[in-house]
């Protein structure tokens, strides 16, 4: 129920825009997320966009797993 | 897919897998409090990568689940009222009542209709100005601005045939009751991402602080949980409780201002009934007298014969944490996802649901 998936805006139209996710497009909208612009991933949940991804915590995120998979590797 | 495959990379969950046995050295309980988190956990095995140290307990953090019998039975008279359409989420029309279901009564002649957003909901209303359109309000705080939209949508729009009947609640009073409770005892909670993303972290403040209950948000992937229970079970071990974010990338602590505001714009904070726990003070969400022109508690009236609980059935148990499905003596034997007994096991993200989906052979 709390579901919500990653989907990339590609146009806004007023508060509703046009998203893509491996090829599906589907209108929602972004009544919750007006900063939201052409390029930014929102999480999608039952049609409205309820947030937007922060891509440079992604990447932080992504850095620190990788760092705790080198230190707790066992040589 | 961006933003998902990446957290499922298999060498980096073995890196995380690894640490979290290096430094887990108590044995603890941990309570996922969402249903979304359950069904990863198990369909990603982690309760099998994390150390027998840590012990995953699922919690009341599905939305259909926790409907009360009570509320469901509402939800089906509602529907053989004449000139009605009943429209809701998926899950919710094949759960049992006390004498039917949606299902049952959508055999029977019953106009019910599965709708994948609030959005369609109101669209049905204004293609069908002769009936009266119910949407069957369940979900928590991801959910509940998304009720509202709806209703600020027909206000807008002058649909004077859409109706809400609220049954959503709120995840931060919940957990005070289970934790008030005592009857589980936990020692940290993977709070959910996706109620976060709107209420943000500051609601949980007080559990670490008042029950010394350790607090970490989660995203869905593998990685975000298996970073969560990390996290979790370091602040443990450590002995410092406290509320932290491990899904950074949708969580701010503030949360979502806007969606926050539509929904108390909309509604005000009232008691809501729970599947195995009862009434819960402070936990639901009601129309304001403002927009009471949409509330179908308001508009229609039914009188409804006292609800009883399926026979048998530990949904109630497994809702508080207080069993797993495979305490349930039903559970695989009578109650499958092809005949279900109890809502756990309906719905998607039910606990029984999961443990029969994925469940270890080692659990059988
Ligand atoms: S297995 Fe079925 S009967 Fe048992 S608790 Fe779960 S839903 Fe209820």
């Amino acid at each position: 129920m709390c579901l919500a998936v990653p989907v990339k805006i590609v146009s806004i139209d007023g508060d509703e825009a046009e998203t893509e996710i491996a090829g599906v497009r589907r209108r929602v909208s972004i009544v919750f997320t007006p900063e939201a612009k052409v390029g930014d991933y929102v999480l999608l949940h039952t049609g409205y966009a309820i947030g937007v991804v922060d891509e440079a915590e992604a990447e932080e995120t992504l850095k620190l797993l990788e760092e705790i998979a080198s230190l707790s590797e066992v040589h | 897919m961006k933003f998902i495959d990446e957290y499922q990379d298999s060498k980096l969950a073995q890196g995380l897998a690894r640490r979290i046995a290096q430094h887990s050295t108590r044995t603890v309980r941990l309570m996922e409090f969402c249903g979304g988190h359950t069904h990863a956990i198990l369909r990603y095995g982690i309760r099998q990568l994390v150390p027998k140290t840590v012990e995953m307990r699922s919690g009341p953090g599905c939305p259909v689940c926790v409907t009360a019998t009570a509320d469901l039975d509402k939800a089906i008279a509602l529907a053989h009222l004449p000139d009605v359409i009943i429209t809701t989420f998926g899950d919710m029309i094949r759960v049992p009542g006390s004498y039917s279901s949606l299902q049952q009564a959508k055999a029977e002649g019953a106009d019910v209709r599965i709708v994948y957003s609030t959005i369609d909901a109101v669209a049905i209303a204004k293609a069908n100005p002769g009936k009266s359109v119910i949407f069957i309000a369940i979900g928590f705080e991801t959910t509940a601005p998304t009720i509202a939209a709806s209703i600020l949508k027909a206000q807008q729009e002058r649909i004077q045939n859409f109706y809400v009947l609220s049954l959503n609640k709120l995840t931060p009073p919940v957990m005070k009751a289970l934790l008030d409770s005592g009857e589980v005892k936990i020692d940290g909670i993977v709070c959910p991402g996706h109620v976060s993303v709107i209420i943000g972290s500051h609601p949980y403040e007080f559990i670490p602080r008042d029950y010394g209950v350790a607090c970490v948000i989660s995203g869905f992937e593998p990685l975000d949980i298996l970073l969560c229970i990390d996290k979790l079970v370091e602040q443990i071990e450590k002995r410092e409780p406290k509320v932290e974010i491990a899904y950074p990338r949708g969580v701010k602590p503030e949360g979502n201002r806007k969606a926050r505001q539509l929904m108390e714009e909309v509604f005000e904070i009232g008691e809501a009934n729970w599947r195995g726990i009862g009434i819960v003070p402070k936990s639901g969400l009601k129309i304001r007298k403002e927009y009471e022109q949409f509330d179908a508690d308001k508009a229609f009236s039914m009188t409804l014969k006292p609800s009883k609980e399926p026979k048998g059935c530990r949904c109630g148990d497994v809702i508080r944490g207080a069993a797993t499905p495979l305490d349930c003596k039903l559970f695989r034997k009578v109650c499958t996802p092809e005949s279900p007994v109890g809502p756990c096991m309906v719905s998607s993200e039910g606990a029984c649901a999961a443990y029969y989906q994925y469940g270890a052979a080692e659990d059988l």
